[in-house]
């Protein structure tokens, strides 16, 4: 054991002076090889992150929100739908939800605008979320106006202003009184954007949503599931940018390895027959070439994931922003929580340091088998 | 110094710092609970359905209750023209 230790630490002396003499190239190869890691990691990161922390949040969404459909269209919802869906068994709480989109011609932005069910405001009160009050310079006190459906300016003060660190889900928020919203959007009384929910038993909602499909033929049921199953999928490998990158990084992958197989140089021909005619065995070369896919998989591998962490979980994944931002003026400024899975790491592992190691060893097993003489000729 | 020695030191270095990123991890995780029982209050309160990630298009920002043809609906035939439609997919819906 000790012997075959020491041999493996003299295989690596000369692996790392034969790399050594080639710096640039292999730094350059170090270097990109290492960002090709740091992009997917990153990728893989802050999206598994995000997944987990909707996944967590959203949980506590309604269970099932009703929206009306009219020619194909979202509709407002008639307050009497609540009466004419009749008494579902199940259902413990049925409401309707106010809100909807205001579009801000001063900064060319879109909030959201919702009416809160448990906390009272006064009708010229609003409380925003933290990302608005930051692109409006917005605080406790000030007066922001809003254009009615109408043309008419109305100006509500800003009452409070939502924790900084809900910006996730509240960055856009507007939240009003039911008067003020019914005025500014000239929605009138009885209709709602949609209703709320609650069933008792989780087991009974796909029956209570087939109920009220029954009972009102022109409304579609969203299940809580369904929003946590949508936000499952957000940016998977299959869709989207994702699939771009991924695609660029197996390409990149497929070009080294292609290089790499498809033949040494006759500079590396003519160590090899040295080697050989110095007294090396094939084993030994072979050895040899293993230590250096090894040692620049492995250190690219560390390498780009440890940048990865420090890009996604310290830094927010600030190179992220402006792919996610697109032409959007409110974005949130979020620290993603760190949920890391285990699985994706070995498999990002697994994909990055094993096809260029074993792409290293072949194309020189082939040499090293062959007589010295002959290589070196 | 061996190239061994400084090589595999700078390994252990490295697998050492991985280590100590997943216990990072953890510990970060440990201290965003109360945050994250905060925001799902939030969420529970206010009834809210989405994450607040693309503000640009309505579809975008309540992903999960947006109708599957509203990128497309200027015209048939016409492109989903906001970015962050190339980033989500549709929702998901019973059939």
């Amino acid at each position: 054991m000790q012997h075959y230790l020491a041999r493996q630490r003299y295989l690596i002396d000369y692996t790392v002076a034969s790399l050594l003499r080639h710096r640039s190239k292999n730094l350059g190869l170090l270097l990109v090889y290492t960002l090709v890691v740091f992009m997917l990691a990153s990728v893989m990161l802050f999206t598994h992150s995000l997944r987990q922390e909707a996944e967590q949040l959203l949980s506590a969404a309604p269970e099932i929100v009703l929206q009306r459909l009219l020619a194909g269209r979202q509709e407002l919802v008639p307050a009497s739908y609540l009466e004419q869906m009749g008494r579902i068994r199940g259902v413990s709480e049925r409401h309707g939800r106010l809100w909807g989109y205001y579009y801000d011609p001063v900064v060319r932005a879109n909030y959201t605008v919702l009416v809160p069910r448990d906390r009272p405001l006064a009708a010229d009160e609003i409380v925003v979320g933290a990302g608005l009050a930051r692109s409006r310079g917005l605080g406790h006190g000030d007066f922001l106006s809003l254009r009615a459906s109408d043309g008419r300016p109305v100006a509500f003060r800003v009452a409070d202003t939502l924790a900084a660190d809900s910006e996730l889900i509240s960055a856009d928020l507007i939240l009003m009184a039911e008067a003020s919203f019914r005025d500014l959007f000239a929605i009138p009384a009885g209709y709602y954007t949609d209703l709320a929910l609650s069933v008792r038993n989780p087991r009974e909602v796909r029956t209570v949503a087939e109920k009220l499909t029954l009972a009102l033929p022109d409304t579609r049921p969203i299940l809580r599931s369904e929003i946590l199953r949508t936000y499952a999928t957000l940016f998977s490998w299959r869709q989207g940018i994702v699939l771009v990158l991924l695609a660029g990084a197996l390409l990149a992958f497929v070009i080294f390895a292609w290089d790499k197989a498809s033949g040494l140089s006759a500079e590396e021909r003519r160590e090899i027959g040295i080697l050989k005619a110095v007294g090396w065995e094939t084993a030994d070369v072979i050895g040899m070439k293993f230590w250096e896919g090894a040692l620049i998989s492995l250190g690219a591998f560390l390498l780009g994931y440890l940048l990865a962490y420090l890009h996604v979980f310290y830094l927010d994944a600030g190179l992220f922003e402006p792919v996610l931002k697109g032409w959007a003026v409110l974005y949130p400024s979020f620290h993603p929580v760190p949920f890391i899975d285990g699985l994706q790491v070995a498999t990002l592992f697994f994909f990055t340091v094993f096809p260029y190691t074993v792409a290293t060893i072949i194309p020189i097993w082939r040499a090293a088998t062959t007589d010295p003489d002959a290589v070196m000729r | 110094m061996r190239h061994s020695d400084r090589v595999l030191a700078l390994l252990a270095g490295g697998l050492l710092l991985l280590a100590a990123s997943g216990l990072d991890a953890g510990l970060r995780r440990q201290a965003a609970v109360a945050e994250l029982r905060q925001q799902r209050a939030t969420v529970q309160a206010l009834e809210l359905t989405d994450l607040c990630l693309f503000t640009e298009a309505r579809y975008t920002r309540h992903l999960s209750q947006a109708d599957l043809h509203t990128p497309f609906q200027d015209h048939p035939l016409a492109f989903d023209h906001f970015p962050s439609g190339s980033l989500v997919s549709p929702p998901l819906r019973r059939e």
